[in-house]
């Protein structure tokens, strides 16, 4: 991960290490640190285990997120979308019980209904930013009351709950193993490599961190720009569609509590991984990290009764702080200007 | 947006100005809520539209309005509508926040109406005539005398918490007082903010940080959905582990009448005491005997001899 974002890096004086773009990993690794000196039982394979499963909801949503804010763009509606579009599988999975019966099929079509629903929902982000010529803030804002009170209207103020038939089958999609990783983990590495992929090695990853750095400069290089923007809402989408077919089998339940504040989770794993808030610098790899640190906190949190509870979101809060503090303070500039 | 309000008010005047005309003997109840936004407060919904529905067809003169609030300024205008629009009798309010909602409800009282006020208190006493409510600390104190039939001395518990609030104090400081002097350990405390991710994750790492428990507070029934989801999936479920949770989830009561080792227990905190204080404003008018007072509902604990009762299969919750 180092090696790929040092080139783009001016020759460091450390010795070719790059302390800035290290900032997460630091960051991270001296969490688990503190993490194992509060508690040993904190690397035990049952905890790491659960940690990475955790992560990877907030970790594929948070490698959308880093498109659109490399593109200048931001999507505050990500969390209602998980929550609406976890809602309408089950209901739609529920209904299809009388004609496919309890088996995949029915589960293949709730994943499908769930893909159709986050390139659509993103499709719609995308083009009222850019079609509409409405700020991103504003359009996703909107989007995210409108799914916020649509799954509320769906449960009827109450829970969604999957046909307990359905969730034996689906069930393992959360719950089983392959190869020693729990799926959800798998699911995440998969979405990380291709969004590196296509963030590093793809003229697509260019042009959105051109237009986040320039639009106008970006237009004038003959880049489509509407489209480029269209699509990293378009991914997100995606992103938080492949998260939601993870997360349903966990508890097989939606509700309007479901994936409250994870817009937010989200855009600090973002910007916690060192992509610019303002656009125009994305680093997928710093993306992930920044997941696995929001998730940890939490995590160490739990194993912890030094930390009053009510002061958890305190914790939080200065953990973030200082992992950007981390890569984006002056502390080690001095030793490397010319 | 305004017009348009004051043009719906309008309407509604006409609308009342002309039914009222062919019953003048009619008693008004309005009955304010907040709007449903969670498993719970849409349980409270059905059961007031349920008893709504009941009440009505048992006296004919008898109209109860309900309405729902977003928010604790939405729910004071629609207090105020309430009296100068409908020119209601008598006054059911679950208020939002008890602050706010003090001097509106003060107001409505001072038009002549019977107050009853459900679950959350006012900030000032002496407002309602009528109070129903169910019992926090005595949520707590059942579910902690109910641990300490199921456990012996030495044995382990941990406990998850709701939001950081009032409630959440009660419930939990009284539980601690009945466990005290049990030798029960409890291990730790976390907050689940009745959430079921929120109680999966928490539950998850209790497991990872303590190898010994033998069984789990976690106050409610959505809780206890992801504590038993977290129980499952590391395979402690066994061994004579339960979960006590509360509130009385509909799921929850069928699995306890089905006789669910794990969850065996419910303590009640029901959402139907909105039907309850409908009853007793009614009686106000209906009934020969005083109704005035304080009606403090028990913490029943629903086991599966008594689950039948507290089951309602048609309720969101």
């Amino acid at each position: 991960m180092t090696e790929t974002t040092m080139s783009s890096a001016k020759p460091s004086i450390l010795r070719g290490f790059d302390l800035k773009t290290a900032g997460p990993a630091i960051a991270l690794l001296i969490l688990c640190v503190i993490g194992f000196l509060l508690n040993p039982a904190f690397l035990s394979e049952g905890n790491i285990t659960n940690l990475l499963t955790r992560s990877a909801f907030i970790g594929i949503i948070a490698v959308g997120a880093t498109f659109v804010i490399t593109a200048g763009g931001i999507d505050l509606s990500v969390g209602s979308m998980a929550a609406v579009i976890a809602g309408v599988m089950i209901i739609v999975m529920n209904s299809a019980v009388d004609t496919f019966g309890t088996g995949v099929t029915t589960v293949l079509i709730g994943c499908g209904c769930s893909i159709i629903l986050g390139l659509g929902a993103g499709l719609v982000n995308g083009l009222l930013t850019t079609k509409g010529k409405i700020e991103a803030f504003i359009v996703t804002l909107g989007t995210m009351g409108i799914y916020r009170s649509l799954v509320t209207y769906f449960a009827d103020g109450g829970t969604l709950s999957l046909n307990y038939d359905i969730r034996g089958v689906y069930r393992p999609v959360y719950y089983d193993s392959f190869f020693g990783l729990p799926i959800p983990v798998w699911v995440f590495i998969i979405v990380s490599i291709a969004g590196w992929f296509l963030m590093n090695r793809t003229a697509f990853g260019r042009y959105c961190t051109a237009i986040g750095s320039n639009e106008s400069v970006a237009k004038y290089s003959a880049i489509k720009v509407d489209r480029v923007k269209t699509l990293t809402y378009v991914i997100q989408g995606v992103c938080v569609s492949l998260a939601t077919i993870i997360y349903v089998p966990r508890l097989g339940s939606a509700s309007s509590t479901t994936g409250v504040l994870w817009e937010l989770e989200a855009i600090a794993a973002v910007i916690i991984g060192g992509t610019v808030l303002k656009g125009g610098y994305g680093r997928i790899g710093g993306t992930i990290l920044g997941a696995l640190i929001l998730t940890t906190i939490g995590n160490i949190l739990n194993f912890t009764d030094m930390i009053s509870n009510y002061l958890n979101g305190t914790m939080q809060g200065l953990i973030i702080i200082v992992a950007v503090w981390l890569q984006r303070g002056d502390w080690g500039r001095s030793k490397s200007a010319d | 947006m305004k017009t348009f309000t004051k043009i719906g008010a309008l309407a509604t005047v006409a609308t009342i100005a002309l039914t009222g005309w062919a019953s003048a003997e009619t008693i008004k109840i309005g009955v304010s809520y907040p709007t449903p936004t969670h498993a719970w407060a849409a349980g409270m919904n059905w059961h007031a539209e349920k008893a709504e529905e009941r009440l009505e067809a048992l006296y004919p003169d008898v109209d109860l309005i309900l309405v729902n609030s977003p928010d604790p300024s939405a729910q004071a205008s629609a207090l105020e509508d309430l009296v100068s629009v409908h020119g209601i009798d008598a006054l059911v309010v679950l208020p939002f926040e008890s602050e706010p909602l003090t001097d509106p409800v003060l107001n409505v009282k001072k038009s002549g109406a019977l107050i009853t006020v459900v679950d959350r208190g006012l900030s000032q006493p002496g407002i309602e005539d009528i109070y129903v409510a169910g019992n926090n600390p005595e949520l707590g104190r059942v579910s902690a005398e109910y641990m300490k039939t199921r456990l012996k001395d030495g044995d382990n518990i941990v406990v998850l918490r709701g939001i950081p609030t009032l409630i959440d104090n009660e419930r939990f400081d009284a539980f601690m007082a009945e466990i005290e002097g049990s030798g029960i350990n409890v291990l730790d405390h976390k907050h689940a903010n009745w959430n079921r991710d929120d109680g999966f994750e928490v539950m998850q790492d209790f497991l990872s940080r303590f190898p010994d428990i033998d069984a789990v507070w976690a106050q409610d029934d959505d809780i206890a959905i992801g504590v038993v989801a977290a129980l499952k999936q590391a395979g402690r479920d066994g061994n004579g582990m339960f979960v006590v949770g509360g509130a009385g989830m509909k799921e929850t009561i069928k699995g306890i009448m089905d006789g669910n080792e794990l969850v065996p227990v419910d303590v009640l905190y029901p959402p139907a005491m909105i039907a309850t204080a409908m009853d007793v404003t009614v009686s106000a008018f209906k009934s020969n005997g005083p109704v005035a007072g304080r009606y403090i509902l028990g913490a029943t604990l629903i086991t599966p001899e008594n689950a039948a009762s507290f089951y309602f299969p048609d309720s969101p919750f």
